[in-house]
């Protein structure tokens, strides 16, 4: 028992490890920030595993017939954004129920990219290159893991400190966070409540599909129906188990993408855990999370927007 | 000019009545325009989809298998959604009741014990999906947590606690490696309804349901006070209703018919529990409320065009080679168009010239 606990310890702190974990938890950190913003909003989009799942399909399908990762990744924004318009359209334009229109975002995503997908499975395409710098890259330990990671990694990084930027230090994050607290007062204001959360659903489906194209640019080289196998899910949760902040949604997206790799090493040390423990763990933490936020900010769990998932008809 | 959303002075009845129809008739345009952008004939493709099926005598026995657990789950989410509770973790509280129920059924595997099996496993099963359901039930009333995202996280953990037991404890050692238990003894099954048919009981268990949820709902004071506190409320707390007791009561009611649906899909069609016993019919379960207007009799003839679709892509794919994928292609824009007509219902959608509307609009 002793042995195989120091044995995870060595393999918490081995580079591989946290070059596997930073790979692992960036679809779900890129997925997760868009999300935030949405949810921050006031929007509850479910559909988030349906958008990844398009973004995959279609960013596969933009590189390897233009033979460019930066065209697969485009294509996979534009793939998510183009879903998150249904949603948007839907739930903003014609009050329909969030949960339900994200719920069916999701099936239908999984069949279409199944659909659009189908041409391509088989198919290899180059990897997303990995940055080398002379010098910083071969340094020992931190080398590889500061300065050896391809783009989507320093973006999704980059990404979580803009939103942080622009929730907290701008006008415009302001409006938003008050369009998500209170979508009443915010349009008793002049707000225009609908239209900001229209661009915050469209940007959480950018993000959706950016983290959808990740997988088969960067992770894997190929595209498989029902890649995202439930990170979509895993995000949505993360969002909760951040509590809606985005310094808190780095730690935990990490965290995650730790879970979800142990399981896969923990099996063979032998510790008698089984991998759908570990598999379950982040579900169970968000469901804990939750609770606890809840409790500790007052019945109404003022952590969370408070119009989230409530539908907003101006009237005039 | 633009295009407001604006609520009609009164629902409107017409739409109440043809929105169903509306949605499926656009549907099936969508789809005909699908087909014909993969190069198939849109009128052969609906005709094996959607009538083919229903002149074969095997299909049509295929169509009320898939239809029982969905209109079974649909029906008690119905009673959640007509209050505005948000139980969308049907799914697992479908596995937990499989699970629950086969505990009873793999503990008895190949002893010589009496008929009360089935019966009892029929218990447990819907005791297990009730008892999962209260879980995010009793997380909102006494912490406030929303359930919408409790109730989805167990999905997969029930997901996963299934994987575990028939992979590990439960797993059949006869079963060459094989993920699944021992297939169920006699007694343990949901017995057929025709000899050679999958055609089953529970089918016939799934119409008393649909009655009893639609006497519950018409003409009892806990129905008036579902439909009350959906409709109105601010008139239901003034009046003195429990909200917390209604979200305790629906959770668990749809819980355990979600769970019953669950083992009565493993001791009747399947035989044994094993990690896919369902195509995520506790999600699909969600289309089918709505599309039957959260109305027990409505869920009856939408589960059945549901499993329609399910069983018409089955033999889509055999006949004209079109993906499977086609059929969630149909659910999810099934699911779009029900939705935006029901919409329809409460506001309608207004031309304006933009001088006139507030500068903010």
């Amino acid at each position: 028992m002793l042995d195989a606990i120091v044995e995870i310890f060595k393999l918490i702190l081995s580079v591989n490890f946290i070059l596997t974990v930073i790979t692992a938890s960036t679809p779900l950190l890129l997925a997760a920030s868009g999300e935030l913003v949405a949810e921050r909003s006031g929007v509850l989009n479910l559909g988030v595993e349906g958008m990844m799942i398009m973004g995959a399909a279609c960013g596969f399908a933009g590189a390897y017939m233009s033979d460019s990762t930066l065209v697969g990744a485009i294509c996979g924004i534009i793939a998510g954004v183009a879903m998150a318009a249904i949603f948007g359209v839907l739930t903003l334009g014609l009050a329909v129920n969030q949960v339900a229109t994200g719920l069916a975002l999701t099936i239908l995503g999984t069949g279409l990219s199944g659909l659009i997908g189908a041409g391509f499975v088989g198919q290899r395409i180059e990897p997303s290159p990995q940055l080398h710098l002379p010098f910083l890259t071969d340094l020992p330990i931190v080398g590889r893991i500061l300065f050896g990671q391809d783009a989507f990694v320093y973006f999704s990084i980059a990404l979580v400190i803009a939103i942080w930027l622009f929730l907290y230090r701008t006008r415009a994050g302001l409006v938003l966070r008050a369009v998500g607290d209170n979508h009443t007062s915010a349009h008793a204001l002049g707000y225009p409540v609908l239209k900001i959360r229209m661009l915050a659903v469209l940007f959480g489906g950018a993000c959706a599909g950016l983290a959808g194209a990740f997988l088969p640019l960067a992770y894997t080289p190929f595209f498989i129906p029902g890649m995202t196998a439930g990170r979509g899910w895993i995000a949505l949760a993360l969002v909760v188990f951040a509590s809606w902040r985005p310094g808190r949604l780095v730690a935990g997206a990490y965290l995650f993408g730790a879970v979800t790799f142990l399981q896969l090493s923990v099996q063979g040390l032998g510790l008698g855990i089984p991998p759908q423990v570990m598999s379950s763990l982040p579900y169970l933490a968000t469901v804990v999370v939750l609770v606890l936020i809840s409790r500790t900010r007052g019945t109404a769990g003022s952590a969370a927007p408070a119009s989230l998932g409530v539908v907003f008809v101006p009237d005039r | 000019m633009q295009l407001v959303l604006e609520r009609r002075p009164e629902r409107s009845a017409t739409i109440a009545i043809t929105s169903p129809l509306i949605a499926i008739a656009l549907t099936l345009v969508t789809m005909g325009i699908l087909f014909a952008i993969l190069g198939k004939n849109p009128i052969t493709a609906l005709d094996v989809y959607f009538i083919e099926p229903l002149i074969d005598p095997y299909s049509l026995a295929e169509i009320a298998v898939k239809a029982t657990p969905l209109v079974m789950i649909g029906v008690g989410l119905a009673l959640c959604y007509i209050a505005n509770i948000w139980n969308i973790g049907a799914e697992g509280q479908f596995l937990v009741g499989a699970v629950c129920g086969s505990w009873l059924a793999v503990r008895t595997n190949g002893t010589d014990v009496g008929p009360w099996v089935l019966p009892a496993m029929l218990f447990l099963g819907a005791l297990g999906g009730a008892l999962y359901a209260l879980i995010p039930a009793i997380c909102r009333v006494r912490f406030g947590a929303s359930e919408i995202l409790t109730s989805l996280m167990l999905v997969y953990v029930a997901y996963y606690g299934m994987d575990y037991l028939v992979r590990g404890p439960w797993r059949d050692p006869k079963g060459l490696n094989f993920p699944t238990t021992a297939p169920f003894d006699p007694v343990a099954t949901v017995p057929s309804l025709i000899e050679g048919s999958r055609l089953h009981a529970g089918t016939i268990g799934v119409l008393i349901v649909v009655m009893l949820v639609a006497v519950l709902l018409g003409r009892t004071i806990m129905g008036f006070e579902i439909r009350l506190v959906g409709a109105a409320p601010k008139a239901a707390r003034f009046s003195g209703f429990d909200a917390d007791r209604l979200v305790l009561f629906t959770f668990a009611v749809s819980g355990a018919l979600a769970g019953l649906a669950g083992i009565i899909e493993v001791a009747g069609p399947i035989g044994y529990l094993q990690p896919d016993i369902s195509p995520g019919y506790g999600f699909t379960a969600i289309i089918v409320a709505f599309l039957g207007r959260l109305n027990p009799i409505g869920i009856l003839i939408a589960g059945l065009f549901l499993a329609l679709t399910f069983i018409g892509g089955e033999n889509a794919e055999i006949a004209m080679k079109v993906p499977l994928d086609l059929t969630k292609v149909f659910q999810g824009i099934l699911l779009f168009y029900v939705l935006a007509c029901d919409s329809m219902i409460v506001y309608r959608i207004r031309l304006i010239s933009s001088r006139r509307a507030p500068a903010h609009a």
